[in-house]
């Protein structure tokens, strides 16, 4: 038993306890917020001169336009990132999901303890060794760099993160409703298409979401797989079998380039992809407040 | 040959008393004996080494409302699933034993467990309405996602099951409202409901008024008593006096054991078994 007087004092340490601990919080969520403050305001900071109407209207073209003050800009490289992303997810969608249903729905398969490694390995293996891939399976046997090298490629970065959004996206639905899918007559394929996968739906949007996010921010597996490109192809499928622009390949060109004109301009990529990626993660969030 | 010996066995094992402490003879002198629709022949379920279930023999009469009764974990939830080969989910569970519906083995090799579940339904101890589907989609999920697409046809379903489970009256305005919008009383009944539309042969009810208040409990009673009209109930119910009031005959577990199987009037009047005279009488469990 404590007297009162112990006790009090405890009550003191405890609040000064608290408020440091409060306190420490407090500085790890600072530390945190600081880089992403500081990227966001450098980048905007020297990017937002170069940018203008001819930026998202203009082909950036040779080195001497931008010198010479000419209209210049990277519409191609806009249009490049958007066609390459969407191939990209719709190539990982279907294995993504098939991936994640197997991971969630079929966790006494024997197959799954392997497919779970697989799946994690292939999310941390080095983006560029799947540019490698691609460009093996695909720019070599085509004899080009295309945009759908590009794809797959991020594709490769999108399959991992896809199967496990999935995958726990489809583990928040309690295990009863499938249950109670069998328990009237329901095949199990049918239960899991019918009745979770419905269920789930924010969290699938989500799921794809971020990981468009995160494909759409990989540059090292697009250098030798969409490779790059000045100017628009004149045909919309150059955008898929010939060399294609895209933000963070574009962004690393204009980086190592000798131009100062070129620079800024890659700056302003990096706002474009930035608002981007951005724009996707408080979409994914909004989705994902929504459902609770 | 063989199987004139067997059914001659079979005759003989329940002729005599002493070789099975539950036989089905003891039910015989029951006014209201009808047929067996389901029957159990050592039943036992298995975690790894673990048994949750043991050599459980009895039987389901038709239309006639069989209550398990017992303390928690004794098995009486992992019996009632191994009746519709509910188990199967997990690898790591083994069923051994016969079920038989209608004389026919129900883990038999060649049997469909997706058909054996259209004929055994399943009513859960949650109200588990399907997420995001209206109330007229929940009842007839079972049949819209097997195929039937005749809309008449299954207003007609949904009219039918949903009166059935004295839901019909309160809902019949919204029916395109979503079902998880429902009270869990409503939610339960239409669980129901959506069991009934398949027109199963037997209901199994997994404790199915635990998680309502008395109100919605009383009702789904009263259901039970009308739903045995038509269907053979298996009910799990950790409430006895539930279980005195809605069923026939009770079988009470004890340990994954089966310890006594009886009339509902006997077991609670006169039980033959120590244990579960203590246990109806609040003893234990």
């Amino acid at each position: 038993m404590c007297s009162y007087k112990k006790t009090e004092k405890s009550l003191l340490q405890r609040k000064i306890h608290d408020k440091f601990m409060v306190a420490l919080l407090m500085i790890s969520t600072i530390v945190v917020m600081t880089p992403l403050i500081i990227i966001v305001g450098y980048v905007v900071y020297n990017g937002i001169g170069a940018i203008n109407a001819d930026f998202f209207t203009q082909e950036l073209g040779s080195p001497t336009r931008a010198i010479q003050g000419r209209p210049t800009g990277l519409v191609h490289t806009m249009v490049g990132t958007a066609v390459v992303d969407l191939l990209a997810l719709i190539i990982s969608a279907p294995v993504g999901i098939g991936a994640g249903i197997m991971l969630s729905e079929y966790p006494d398969h024997k197959l799954n303890p392997f497919l779970r490694i697989m799946n994690d390995t292939l999310n941390g293996m080095p983006a560029i060794l799947k540019g490698l891939l691609a460009f093996a399976v695909i720019v070599k046997p085509m004899g080009s760099f295309s945009g759908l090298a590009g794809g797959v490629a991020l594709a490769f970065v999108m399959i991992p993160i896809i199967a496990r959004s999935t995958e726990s996206a489809l583990m928040n639905i309690p295990w009863s409703i499938r249950e109670a899918g069998l328990a009237i007559g329901l095949p199990r394929w049918r239960v899991v298409l019918s009745t979770v996968i419905p269920a789930a739906r924010t969290g699938l949007v989500t799921g794809f979401l971020i990981a468009f996010a995160r494909a759409a921010g990989e540059a090292a597996p697009l250098l030798f797989t969409s490779f790059g490109n000045n100017y628009l192809p004149n045909h919309w499928t150059g955008m898929i079998f010939g060399p294609v622009d895209t933000l963070p390949q574009r962004l690393y060109s204009l980086a190592i380039s000798p131009y100062k004109e070129w620079h800024s301009m890659g700056w302003a990529a990096g706002i474009v992809l930035l608002s981007f990626v951005i724009i996707l993660f408080v979409i994914s969030r909004l989705l994902t407040k929504q459902k609770h | 040959m063989v199987k004139e010996k067997n059914r001659a066995e079979k005759a003989i094992s329940y002729k005599k008393p002493e070789n099975n402490s539950h036989n089905i003879l003891k039910l015989n002198s029951m006014s209201q004996l009808s047929d067996v629709r389901m029957e159990t022949k050592k039943l036992s379920v298995q975690y790894g080494d673990h048994y949750g279930v043991k050599d459980v023999s009895i039987p389901v009469y038709n239309k006639q409302v069989t209550a398990l009764i017992g303390p928690s974990g004794c098995g009486k939830t992992t019996f009632l699933r191994a009746l519709n080969r509910m188990h199967e989910l997990n690898r790591n569970i083994k069923v051994s034993g016969e079920v038989l519906l209608d004389g026919e083995n129900i883990y038999g090799d060649k049997v469909n467990p997706v058909i054996i579940r259209r004929k055994i339904g399943m009513v859960f101890q949650k109200p588990t309405p399907f997420p995001i589907m209206s109330i007229f989609d929940n009842v007839v999920a079972g049949l819209k996602l097997t195929g039937t697409r005749d809309k008449r046809y299954l207003n007609e379903v949904c009219e039918k099951a949903l009166s059935q489970a004295a839901l019909f009256n309160e809902v019949k305005d919204r029916l395109n409202t979503p079902g998880g919008k429902l009270s869990g009383g409503q939610q339960q009944r239409l669980s129901i409901a959506r069991a009934l539309a398949i027109e199963p042969e037997v209901i199994l009810m997994d404790e199915p008024t635990s998680s309502l208040d008395p109100l919605s409990s009383m009702k789904i009673e009263e259901l039970i008593n009308e739903l045995k009209e038509k269907y053979s109930i298996v009910i799990v119910t950790h409430n006895m006096q539930q279980a005195s009031r809605v069923s026939d005959t009770t079988a009470f577990f004890y340990m994954g054991e089966l310890i006594e199987y009886d009339s509902t009037n006997k077991i609670f009047t006169n039980p033959e078994n120590r244990k579960t005279e203590n246990y109806i009488t609040g003893k234990f469990g």
